[in-house]
């Protein structure tokens, strides 16, 4: 048998989005296959949930085209919604109605033939059962997001596009969470994260990195890892603050990373970098050791860069 | 560009959501019960005031100098405007039924010779006394007008005459409220300003509820057109306002007795449409709103002159004409002189025709505006 091309679920080139003059979303372009499950990050006001927005109809781009899931994202709209299912960052469901009754909502919207069976399903998917009668206004926000989540994939849609679903949800929860999105995507479902945690990116399958309304870097984390071209060293002892602030002012270092007992140094020419800690590593007080650069310190250097070019 | 196919399952969701966000809404479901009630109580007080110029119709029996000098005082007082003059009863039956003048002004025949004998002729005049408010000022000034008509005419012989009792003897006739109850034409009114105070608020934070929350993005993601979602809403509200006009009408007549002598089902068929003329007026100023209080202020905004040119407030008739042209096309004009024809004179289907097609014509302008209005996006 030959291997089926995969198909592109979403595929979007050249986005540009302004508001009053001022451009969020520049030139973006995106290509996400079946059953991937792509990771969308990037720092506090990069663009990512008005390019998701742009991507399910619910802003019109002022340039750029493209479709998702085979329909044209500005004029057919209406078809995508059928088969989306969009996680709102900010929490975005009825908070003076129960569980149930959004999920109600929500099943019939959809015009969904089993409703109440799939209601119950999904409620007890989610662990949601003994709170169906709960106004949502009361529930935790993890809980919330739950509620949310069951919603967003109660009509079985073929895509999903997830605005940061995790925030503030705790580590078992995020564990399961993730455990369904795997399970849902070897179906079939595609998905489109946005997240701020390093974990996470590292649970997709691909990963693009936006900053300032533009792709900064895509693929997977390895190959991030790879073209970010950095050497890391680690760095454990005492008094790590005064070294890190040395550290900081030498041109070979382009980042100090700071942990608990710990420094990660990143710097992009190896040879200096290396050169360096040569130097540095016959002080007793601390143990230099060369180590692999992570997606954590790759993605932690892309945001320091983002911070440096904002700053005056 | 609007969607006409309507799919009714989605339109009952968010109908089904609507009424159970109204009944979590406890406050704001008194309020709807309890701002009517207090109104009715406050405003059953009558609201006094000296219109002029209201339309009068005259039917003339006899043509000479003397009946042409009491048309003349009439009009001189400013209290009446002659617009018609009419040829028998029915005409006169018929002027007054749709609201079309305020008075009818009979002169008998032999007015001229009955009055230089001293006889004392009788003057008819049949006034719409529906609103009390509007005529009682006018009526009070007969006897002045009548005193003083024949001033040039009562000379030299005749001016004995000038004597009291004067020289003729005007009969008045207050039709549909015969005793002048203002409360009687206070409550119908009330009924009118109170759905257009709360229809058009009501649902006019609707929708601003929905993007002031946050809720509105999620509702947009969704496949549900602007029609269904415009139905939807509003289908909640247009039954709280039935609502409203039944307690409405209960109270008045355990209150204040007023009777209903037209057909209920009239009523609350008139009351429909214009409920309705005014739940997609409030759709309609929420897709201008941005938040909630801008949504209250718009409300305000409608709500102000709607009371001041309708008729609610100050007589129609009695207004300047740039006011009545405004008036006329408020919603609420046209459903007050419904309302009253209904309750105290009994109109039917035909007399009130002429009023509703303006509020249907109202409601259809503000649906279509509302359509286009309403975005499928966020931008
Ligand atoms: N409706 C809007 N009107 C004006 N500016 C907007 C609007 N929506 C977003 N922005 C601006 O666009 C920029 C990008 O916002 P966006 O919400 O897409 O960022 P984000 O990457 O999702 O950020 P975060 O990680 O904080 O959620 C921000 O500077 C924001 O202020
Ligand atoms: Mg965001």
């Amino acid at each position: 048998m030959p291997e089926t091309t995969p198909t592109p679920v979403i595929e979007v080139k050249d986005l540009v989005k302004k508001f009053d003059g001022k451009t969020v979303v520049n030139g973006v372009s995106i290509h996400v296959n079946e059953g991937e499950i792509v990771g969308f990050l990037g720092p506090n006001g990069s663009g990512k949930t008005t390019t998701i927005r742009l991507m399910c109809g619910l802003l019109t781009p002022d340039s750029g085209s493209g479709q998702c899931l085979g329909y044209d994202i500005t004029t057919q709209s209406e078809k995508i919604r059928q088969q989306i299912g969009y996680m709102t960052q900010k929490f975005s469901f009825y908070e003076d109605m129960t569980v149930v009754e959004n999920l109600d909502f929500v099943g019939e919207l959809y015009g969904l033939a089993n409703r109440a069976r799939r209601v119950n399903d999904m409620m007890a998917q989610f662990g949601l059962t003994p709170r169906r009668q709960q106004v949502v206004g009361t529930l935790s926000g993890g809980w919330k997001q739950r509620l949310a989540l069951a919603a967003s994939v109660i009509h079985t849609p073929k895509l999903l596009l997830l605005d940061e679903p995790t925030a503030g949800v705790d580590p078992n929860a995020r564990r399961e969470f993730w455990d369904r999105i795997h399970d849902l995507a070897s179906k079939g479902l595609t998905v489109l994260v946005s997240t701020h945690y390093i974990d996470e990116a590292e649970r997709c399958h691909r990963v693009i990195y936006v900053s300032d309304g533009q792709v900064v870097t895509r693929g997977t984390a390895d190959e991030i890892i790879d073209q970010a071209n950095l050497s890391t060293w680690v760095v454990r002892g005492d008094n790590l603050e005064t070294l890190a602030h040395a550290l900081e002012k030498r041109p070979e270092v382009r980042q100090v990373a700071r942990f608990g007992r710990s420094l990660h140094v990143l710097g992009t020419d190896a040879a200096r970098l290396d050169a360096l800690a040569e130097d540095l590593r016959d002080d007793p007080d601390h143990d230099w050791q060369r180590a692999d650069t992570t997606l954590e310190d790759v993605l932690i250097d892309l945001g320091a860069r983002n911070d440096r070019a904002a700053a005056p | 560009m609007i969607n006409l196919g309507v799919n009714w399952r989605r339109v009952r969701a968010v109908m089904v959501k609507e009424f159970i966000q109204l009944r979590r809404d406890r406050l704001t479901f008194a309020m709807m019960l309890g701002v009517p009630l207090l109104q009715l109580i406050l405003f059953g007080y009558a609201i006094n005031n000296d219109p002029r110029n209201l339309p009068t119709a005259v039917l003339v029996e006899e043509n000479n100098q003397y009946t042409r000098s009491f048309l003349n005082a009439l009009e001189n007082s400013r209290y009446y405007k002659i617009n018609s003059v009419l040829d028998n009863h029915r005409q006169a039956q018929r002027k007054l039924e749709t609201g079309a003048v305020t008075f009818v002004v009979t002169i008998p025949a032999g007015f001229g010779r009955d009055l230089l004998r001293g006889d004392r002729p009788q003057l008819l005049i049949q006034a719409d006394a529906t609103d009390p408010a509007a005529t009682s000022n006018a009526v009070a000034a007969l006897e002045g007008i009548s005193r003083n008509a024949f001033r040039h005419e009562f000379r030299g012989p005749l001016a004995s005459l000038n004597a009291p009792p004067p020289a003729v003897d005007v009969v008045i006739h207050r039709l549909y409220n015969p005793e002048s109850i203002s409360t009687y034409n206070i409550v119908p009114g009330l009924i009118g300003v109170i759905l257009t105070m709360t229809m058009i608020m009501m649902t006019a934070l609707t929708l601003t509820r929905e993007t002031e929350n946050g809720t509105l993005e999620n509702l947009l993601s969704m496949p549900v057109t602007p029609l269904e979602v415009m139905l939807g809403k509003v289908a909640p509200y247009v039954c709280l306002g039935l609502f409203q006009v039944t307690v409405i009408l209960i109270t008045a007549s355990l209150l204040f007795g007023v009777p209903i002598v037209g057909s209920l089902l009239l009523l609350f068929l008139v009351a429909l449409v214009f409920i309705s003329a005014n739940v997609f007026l409030g759709f309609t100023l929420s897709t201008f709103a941005r938040t909630q209080l801008q949504a209250m202020q718009m409300t305000f905004f409608v709500f102000l002159p709607t009371i001041l040119l309708s008729g609610f407030m100050f007589p129609f008739r009695g207004m300047p004409m740039w006011a009545q042209y405004l008036g006329e096309i408020l919603p609420l004009t046209h459903f007050l002189r419904m309302v009253r024809g209904i309750v105290l004179k009994g109109n039917g289907v035909a007399e009130i025709l002429p009023e509703l097609w303006p509020i249907l014509l109202f409601l259809v302008l503000v649906g279509w505006v509302a359509l286009l209005r309403y975005r499928r996006t966020l931008d």
